[in-house]
């Protein structure tokens, strides 16, 4: 017990590079695993979050822009959904991580781009932003006619029918959807690591130091369940986040009409 | 590839990129897109047999294998996939290893796991030490094949186990009436009705797959994501007749546009297929085609 709290006083920070700097190499521990892979997981909510916040905003916009009249804009949402939910985002990685390799010689400004923490967090962020522009799109479609008109008999128009009547339909329309994605979102951050971006440090996610324990004991059987158990946990926070919006989002509709949240079977990107 | 490749140092520009792109190392990377339209060939079907499996049991009246059939559907939900792919190679490799030990050398006294090794004896070995090269390859590709197929078949599974419940209930209530037994019900009456309400989550799969197929970079096969990072990085002139710089953006730009292209094609056909199932079903989209015609 004395020797875990010491473990976890040593490695719990160590991803961000806080703490030992020197991974355990032999008679690995039940603790070290535990603290290393949750560690990890430092990575995992941090590019699952910030995408997923910066990518609401985008995926809003590419929602909007695909349903827009103007050809330009309507095709320029079309395609950039088409191009990032139509390749892997394993392929995304490494094509980004290689771009920004080459533009690393154009300025010295652009160099944090090829670490981690920032060129990994822009393809997530642009990709997060196609899937759930889809979605909105989707639910845009589907805004009952009713509603539109009778936003439009009361006089409103422009920015602030959007803001009143559009935005919030779709919102509550998409949201069970949108779980989804978000859920959906934090099991490919484990991708990060596995593609072109490099561990700085040996700092990584939590597969990837599940990934280091399994190659260094041969068992399998240890690290990768551990991995399993901490994105079921945050699987069910993210879930009870999201639920709690779903209803304040269908806090004026009778609970027996309200859109539920369906867990579905998670797809790989 | 051509007989003016022979110095292709003093060759101009068309001419170089066509002798480049036909060395040797860039044919394994055109063997390498074989690979993966070969693990997409044979994984299809094989998870299609597991996601069948998995529904019929998730749906049978024999609790153990209805628990099975639900505990298989329901194991690759709420984890990242990647892990399975990480973790099904090495467990299942040592698995097999395992059960021919135990088949192979009865009296090995030794324990298998000493501290961090997996130890079985040599006759246990998968692929046998002294196997041939190839041999090595085909193993780890089946491994491959089998731990996509085991969490593909998952999906399937969940989306057939849908499907099922989807055919109208009078359809089976109809075929029992006329005194069909419930194998019969089962094979003549659900299964050829439900394609076309498992079509929609089936073609989603398919896409899916097409796009998981870079992960076989991870499960150590040398794909298309091994060659593109071997074939693009510098090269100077001491190694190769081909120098260049570092190329690995545009090899990647192609596998982007390759899987881009294959999303497109499967998209075109996939909806051929939807629109030939739906004809006649009474379903709106069937519906609709009458009205239509």
């Amino acid at each position: 017990m004395e020797e875990c709290l010491q473990t976890i006083s040593q490695y719990a920070l160590r991803s961000v590079g806080i703490g030992e700097r020197m991974l355990p190499r032999t008679d690995f521990t039940l603790c070290q695993q535990f603290t290393l892979i949750g560690s990890g997981m430092i990575w995992n909510v941090y590019f699952g979050t910030l995408a997923l916040l910066a990518g609401f905003v985008l995926a809003v916009s590419v929602a909007v822009g695909k349903t827009s009249e103007h050809m330009l804009i309507r095709k320029a949402s079309e395609w950039f959904i088409f191009v990032f939910r139509g390749s892997p985002l394993f392929i995304q990685f490494f094509f980004a991580y290689f771009l920004f390799l080459n533009l690393k010689s154009v300025s010295s400004f652009l160099d944090p781009l090829t670490a981690a923490w920032l060129g990994a967090l822009i393809v997530l962020f642009l990709n997060t932003a196609a899937y759930s522009g889809e979605i909105f799109y989707g639910a845009l479609k589907s805004i009952p006619k009713g509603d539109v008109e009778a936003a439009d008999a009361y006089g409103l128009s422009g920015m602030i029918k959007f803001r009143r009547i559009t935005f919030p339909t779709m919102l509550r329309l998409a949201w069970p959807a949108y779980t989804n994605e978000a859920i959906f979102l934090f099991h490919a951050t484990t991708l990060v690591y596995f593609s072109g971006f490099p561990a700085r440090q040996q700092g990584g996610d939590a597969l990837y130091y599940a990934n280091y324990f399994a190659d260094k004991t041969f068992n399998p059987f240890i690290p990768y369940p551990i991995v399993a158990g901490y994105f079921i946990l945050l699987t069910l926070i993210l879930i009870g986040i999201f639920g709690a919006a779903n209803r304040h989002l269908n806090r004026h509709i009778a609970p027996e009409q309200r859109s539920r949240l369906k867990m579905r079977m998670q797809v790989i990107r | 590839m051509f007989s003016f490749c022979t110095d292709p140092s003093t060759l101009e520009n068309f001419q170089w990129v066509a002798c480049y792109l036909t060395t040797g190392k860039h044919l394994n990377l055109y063997y390498a897109f074989g690979t993966v339209l070969l693990l997409l060939a044979i994984t299809a079907p094989i998870a299609l047999g597991f996601g069948f499996m998995g529904a019929t049991a998730a749906r049978s009246s024999i609790a153990p294998l209805r628990w099975l059939g639900k505990g298989y559907t329901s194991i690759v939900r709420g984890v990242p996939d990647i892990a399975f792919f990480l973790f099904f190679v090495i467990a299942l490799d040592q698995a097999f290893e395992y059960i021919r030990h135990r088949w192979k050398c009865p009296d090995w006294t030794d324990p298998i796991r000493q501290g961090n090794d997996f130890l079985v004896c040599a006759d246990a070995k998968l692929p046998l030490s002294n196997a041939a090269q190839w041999l090595h390859e085909v193993y780890g590709f089946s491994l491959a094949v089998l731990t996509f197929s085991i969490v593909f078949g998952a999906f399937a599974a969940n989306v057939l186990f849908g499907a099922m419940r989807a055919v109208p209930r009078a359809q089976i209530e109809t075929g029992e009436a006329y005194g069909m037994t419930t194998r019969q019900t089962f094979w003549r009456i659900m299964v050829p009705q439900m394609w076309v309400y498992a079509l929609p989550g089936l073609s989603n799969l398919w896409m899916v797959l097409i796009k998981a197929t870079p992960l076989l970079f991870l499960l150590g096969i040398e794909d298309i994501v091994y060659w593109a990072r071997e074939l693009g990085g510098t090269k100077t002139p001491r190694f190769t007749e081909y120098p260049h710089g570092d190329w690995r953006m545009w090899y990647f730009l192609f596998l982007l546009v390759f899987y881009l292209g294959f999303t497109k094609v499967s998209e075109v056909v996939l909806d051929r297929i939807m629109l030939r199932l739906t004809h006649g079903q009474a379903t709106t989209g069937g519906e609709a085609q009458r009205k239509a015609a």
